[in-house]
């Protein structure tokens, strides 16, 4: 078997970042001296100029870019998940959402698989809270290539968008070029007896779990919500409808992210039951990323478990 | 500054905090105290100091004023409306449910606000932003922000400052309104952010302490905060709380509080006879 090819979305998002800063010169990035991990160093050596380090100070970090957003520049700001979406949540809330302005929030190192740094930085709260601030967009990249797919779309949608990306090197699925089109979800695979629902790193390993399905016999709908907000509800409804029975997976508590979205829209239209596969109320630990994910059920083998269990019922 | 120009600034000031007073009495709410300690303040920014354009708020190269302690917004609305930015007859329908005057600024729906404040510490970030954008595009507008004495209690204020000094923001001007109350009593009772020059100072600020009800001063304080090239400049306004109306100044409960109906004609008594007098010179 060729050997799988692997790449963090915090590489695509920098690589991106650059990208994007030689076809529009009102691109500017603010870091908070994480530039090396979040990887918009990558711009700040191509622009030096238009990449501001705020130091460790994402509160005033998020409202300088609401400052330059308002001057008709695209602000794009990065920090770690826990420290932009948590740390800045009321700045975000009230400079950038309240005021619809170009901010786009690009948090690297979310979920569990921060790893080594523990809980303090494993930020698994982020999605509830960005999802709850009116007219949020909230984007999680499959792969590096989603995640450059995420920066452009973000850049063409207007007003605050929320992207999250993580810290490891995952499975690549999607093909060079590819493009993101907000509110819209992918299918991956087809399938009668159950949808999987999966975001950001977890949609490779929804894969692997459906092919783990099909030797079992159960044929498992893989579909990859890189839009978690809006979500593309006419393609959940769709699998409810076909396959009777929803799994979402999320690198995030089942509590506020891409799993209660899913619940929410099925409540109010068609309801079918729904297995949430994520952080159960609870806090991560120091440990090495796969073993990690090994740990709280996040792996192919898991979540094909989980779903069959969920099937059979 | 001519005696007739002190003298016309005055008069507006003085109509600045009737605005204050009509318009927290038609919300039955709102904020006087730092409304009128800021009265001189917002005068002169929108009388001499900005350049703006009233019949082109969003105007590019405009200068950018930023409240940041935007719950004194009724100050800042009644300078606006004096200016020229919206009927001055709208006031009173300031916090009304279907009024575009909203209870803290909002830059979407009131004309010639140019950022949405209203918690705390932020606005100081935005203007900086702003400041720094300035300087990226090429652009000579300046960037003045308005923060009370409580305000820079937030830890926010003092990352805001340390970029403002750090990029070398000389287009930035930062404005402390030192009246010395927030709601629970004294700043330096509730948690004294003194000495306040020495620590602007010491954070990189060309620094300079006015009497914020001196016209001249704060005439000779923007002059000097143009002039000055490679850092930026606070200046840390001495204010009375509830200035311009007898029974409000110097009290802290009048911090967030609208007067009845006895007490704004009490306070409009008071401010009509101060105008009067000052259109008798």
């Amino acid at each position: 078997m060729a050997e799988v090819k692997k790449a963090a979305a915090r590489e695509g998002y920098g690589n991106a970042l650059k990208k994007l800063g030689e076809e529009h010169s009102n691109v500017v990035v603010l870091d908070a001296d994480l530039a090396g991990s979040t990887k918009t160093a990558v711009f700040g050596k191509a622009f030096p100029d238009r990449h501001f380090n705020c130091g460790i100070a994402e509160a005033n970090m998020v409202c300088v870019a609401a400052g330059l957003a308002s001057l008709g520049l695209v602000a794009y700001v990065s920090s770690f998940a826990m420290f932009a979406a948590g740390r800045a949540f009321e700045q975000i809330r009230n400079s950038v959402g309240y005021t619809h302005l170009n901010v786009k929030i690009c948090a690297s190192h979310g979920g569990i698989t921060v790893g080594e740094d523990g809980a303090s930085h494993q930020c698994c709260e982020d999605f509830a809270l960005m999802r709850a601030i009116p007219g949020m967009v909230v984007l999680c990249p499959a792969d590096s290539v989603e995640a450059e797919a995420c920066v452009r779309a973000a850049y063409e949608h207007e007003g605050p968008v929320y992207v999250r990306f993580g810290r490891s090197a995952t499975p690549v699925i999607h093909e060079e070029g590819y493009e993101l089109t907000i509110g819209k979800g992918e299918v991956l695979a087809d399938g009668t007896d159950v949808a999987i629902i999966a975001t950001g790193i977890m949609v490779p390993e929804a894969v692997g779990a459906a092919k783990l399905l099909s030797e079992q016999g159960i044929s498992a709908r893989v579909i990859n919500m890189c839009s978690i907000k809006p979500l593309d509800e006419e393609l959940v409804l769709k699998a409810a409808k076909d396959c009777g029975k929803i799994v979402t997976v999320e690198e995030h508590s089942v509590i506020g992210g891409l799993g209660e979205a899913v619940c929410s829209l099925l409540c109010e239209h068609d309801p079918v039951p729904v297995k949430r596969i994520g952080i159960n109320d609870e806090y991560g630990h120091s440990g090495p990323a796969d073993a990690l994910l090994e740990e709280y059920g996040l792996t192919a083998k898991h979540i094909a478990e989980n779903t069959a269990a969920f099937v059979e019922k | 500054m001519t005696a007739a120009e002190k003298r016309q600034l005055a008069i507006t000031a003085c109509k600045v905090r009737m605005g204050v007073i009509t318009s927290t009495h038609s919300a039955k709410a709102g904020h006087p105290g730092g409304s009128l300690s800021a009265a001189e303040l917002f005068t002169y920014l929108y009388f001499k100091e900005l350049n703006v354009d009233p019949a082109n708020p969003k105007w590019e190269n405009r200068d950018r004023f930023v409240l940041s302690k935007g719950h004194t917004a009724p100050g800042l609305y009644a300078a606006l409306a004096l200016r020229g930015f919206f009927p001055v007859e709208d006031l009173v329908t300031l916090r009304h449910i279907d009024s575009y005057l909203q209870g803290h600024p909002n830059m979407d729906t009131v004309p010639g606000v140019d950022m949405s404040t209203g918690s705390l510490g932020q606005g100081i970030s935005t203007a900086a932003g702003m400041a720094k954008g300035g300087k990226l595009l090429g652009k000579d507008f300046r960037v003045y922000t308005l923060l009370g004495d409580g305000e820079i209690q937030e830890g926010q204020v003092w990352e805001a400052l340390m970029f403002g000094a750090h990029y070398a923001l000389d287009n930035l001007c930062v404005i402390i309104d030192n009246n010395n109350l927030q709601i629970d009593g004294k700043v330096s009772d509730v948690m004294s952010p003194y000495p306040i020059v020495d620590k602007l100072e010491a954070f990189g600020y060309h620094t300079i302490a006015v009497d914020g009800h001196s016209f001249e001063e704060l005439e000779a304080a923007f002059d000097s905060a143009r002039a000055t090239k490679g850092k930026p400049t606070a200046i840390v306004m001495q204010t009375t709380k509830g200035k311009g109306v007898s029974y409000m100044e110097n009290n802290a409960g009048w911090h967030g509080k609208a007067p009845n109906d006895e007490e704004c004609r009490i306070a409009l008594d008071e401010l009509k006879a101060q105008l009067a007098e000052l259109e008798a010179q």
